[in-house]
């Protein structure tokens, strides 16, 4: 398969250097790890938000960095965590005494080496708190967890703990609200095509011309159900009801949406699934506070999309409605 | 040499040994994860284990301490994966345990945090197919060698790894229950656990690094005391 780049060993590498040329005055990438953080990292007296993972759901996660949502973000190789010592330099980097909050997604090799990293910057004297992130209804557990998959829900994350932080909150209270976005969120994703890693250069898995895969992972990891192709408003009903059931949302509860593309997905596309699913919504008596539709969680070239529902209260509207600046999101 | 300096010497030569056993059983290893894994621990591992021997090896008259925890550290960095933390990141904690020295005390309290970093970073008991069920019994009859039965510190060593070797024969027939294996439930029975073989390896070469340090010969062990604790085993 056809793909713009160098060299599988150095694409990671390559990126980064790229995305610190493309916004040079809002991060920079620390000497001799795959790690960016923001410019002015540490920021006095703020608890600093952190998160990393595998490379290849960019924009996720150095795209948050900056006012309002992530202090520091560690690539790892594609599709594979970052290492502890990566993650120490990242956490030692961001943390201004105030402490720091581990953004971790539920992968074995992610929270492996994140509670290692934390627990060797708490022998330093660094206060950490964690939040794992498991959102993903499809499957209990997977090729990569024991329990849920991480996914799209995680940007959510993300921006709570942020604006919690940026309002000069305690690391406990930025713990309390990132972990509130956890337990009201759910999110599932399907597959057109297969993503394509750049080490291997051929598909991952083999979907036929006529066939989509349902709930299925953001490494093209197996979902649940593979069926002949259907109709955008068919696959956002299987994947919102799937949601939604899963929630257990009352009549009223307003919510923030997301339909995520994959990565090879078009606009056009994630704006119909939009579409269908807000009025899914309506018909349920669940309103939507928010609907965001993009590219947020990407699994390389799949194409496909995930659809993302949290619950929301008002002290969840007030932090995912604050002022955000950064390469991926803006909020004004 | 200064004894501290005679068992950095020896703790590097360890290492050393490691990497070499390790590259020498890497097919081995990536068959066995083939099996039941993604294929990657013997290629990981052996890449890990070189770089920290080439680490160690750098070091200036190192305290035993000073190379367990930058052999720990640079498998934490190149193994990468969940190895990297479970492998690595154990070393590097358990390794304050040897800021004395080593003697068969603080030796027993290093398998002990070690053995312990790894059940907590794994979330693994003994029963799960992972390399805890070589460690456990590993560490359970060294600490009871040492402590209740008296033996020399080489001897309990060699028992310990006649325990891990039974441990290791011990998950193929079970099923996994814990890491990538796990994903397969029944059709992982029959396989050998690669986790458990290279920690077994890893074992056997601190044997005979030991024994070579002694000027000795490697004492013959069989594993007749128990090797699997009864509150664990009955926790299965």
């Amino acid at each position: 398969m056809k793909k713009l780049i160098n060299d599988a060993e150095t694409v990671v590498d390559e990126m980064l250097d790229g995305m610190v040329a493309a916004y040079p005055d809002s991060v920079r990438r620390l000497p001799d790890t795959q790690v960016l953080v923001r410019d002015d990292a540490p920021v006095d007296d703020k608890v600093a938000v952190v998160s990393g993972g595998g490379s290849g759901h960019e924009p996720t996660h150095a795209g948050y960095l900056g006012e309002g949502m992530l202090d520091g973000a560690a690539a790892g190789e594609v599709f594979t965590s970052p290492t502890a010592d990566e993650l120490e330099a990242m956490i030692d980097a961001c943390d201004s005494g105030a402490g720091v909050l581990l953004v971790i997604k539920n992968y074995e090799g992610d929270v492996m080496n994140f509670e290692t990293a934390g627990e060797m910057v708490e022998m330093e004297g660094t206060e950490v708190a964690e939040v794992v992130v498991n959102d993903d209804v499809a499957v209990e557990d997977s090729l990569y967890t024991s329990g849920r998959r991480g996914v799209c829900g995680t940007i959510l994350v993300h921006k709570a703990a942020g604006a919690k932080a940026a309002e000069g909150a305690s690391l406990d209270e930025v713990q309390r609200v990132a972990q509130k976005v956890v337990d009201n969120v759910g999110t599932m994703g399907m597959a057109l095509t297969s993503c394509v890693t750049p080490e291997k250069g051929e598909p991952t898995f083999d979907l036929g011309e006529d066939e989509i895969e349902l709930g299925i992972g953001i490494h093209g990891e197996p979902g649940v159900e593979r069926t002949e192709t259907m109709s955008a408003d068919e696959v956002t009903d299987e994947l919102t009801e799937t949601v939604l059931d899963d929630l257990e949302l009352d009549g009223g509860q307003e919510v923030v949406t997301i339909v995520n593309g994959m990565g090879g997905t078009p606009q056009m596309e994630l704006f119909v699934v939009n579409r269908r699913l807000q009025e899914l919504l309506g018909e349920r008596d669940i309103e939507t506070w928010d609907a965001w539709v993009g590219d947020y969680m990407t699994s390389l070239d799949m194409a496909g999309c995930s659809i993302t529902v949290c619950a929301v209260d008002e002290e969840l509207k007030e932090l995912l409605g604050a002022p955000a600046e950064t390469p991926a999101l803006t909020v004004r | 040499m200064s004894q501290s300096s005679d068992q950095g010497a020896a703790a590097v030569a360890a290492v050393e040994n490691v990497a070499a056993r390790i590259e020498s059983e890497r097919e081995r290893l990536t068959d066995l994860d083939s099996a039941i894994g993604d294929a990657d621990h013997g290629g990981n591992m052996a890449r890990g284990w070189q770089a920290a021997a080439e680490a160690v090896a750098d070091l200036d008259d190192p305290a035993v301490e000073t190379v367990v925890k930058t052999a720990g550290k640079t498998l934490l960095s190149e193994v990468g994966g969940a190895s990297g933390p479970l492998y690595g990141g154990s070393l590097v904690f358990a390794s304050a345990e040897l800021q004395e020295g080593l003697t068969a005390e603080s030796a027993v309290a290093f398998a002990e945090t070690y053995v312990e970093k790894v059940q907590d970073r794994g979330d693994a008991s003994v029963g799960d197919k992972t390399m805890v069920d070589a460690l456990v019994p590993a560490v359970h009859t060294f600490k009871k060698s040492v402590e209740t039965d008296d033996l020399p510190p080489l001897e309990a060593l060699a028992k310990a790894v006649a325990a891990a070797e039974r441990g290791v024969e011990f998950t193929v027939p079970i099923r996994a229950a814990k890491g990538r294996a796990s994903y397969l439930g029944w059709r992982s029975v029959g396989h050998q656990d690669p986790g458990a073989t290279s920690t077994l390896y890893i074992m056997e070469e601190l044997l005979a690094t030991a024994a070579d340090h002694l000027d000795r010969e490697v004492p013959s062990a069989d594993a007749s005391s128990p090797t699997i604790p009864d509150a664990e085993a009955a926790e299965e």
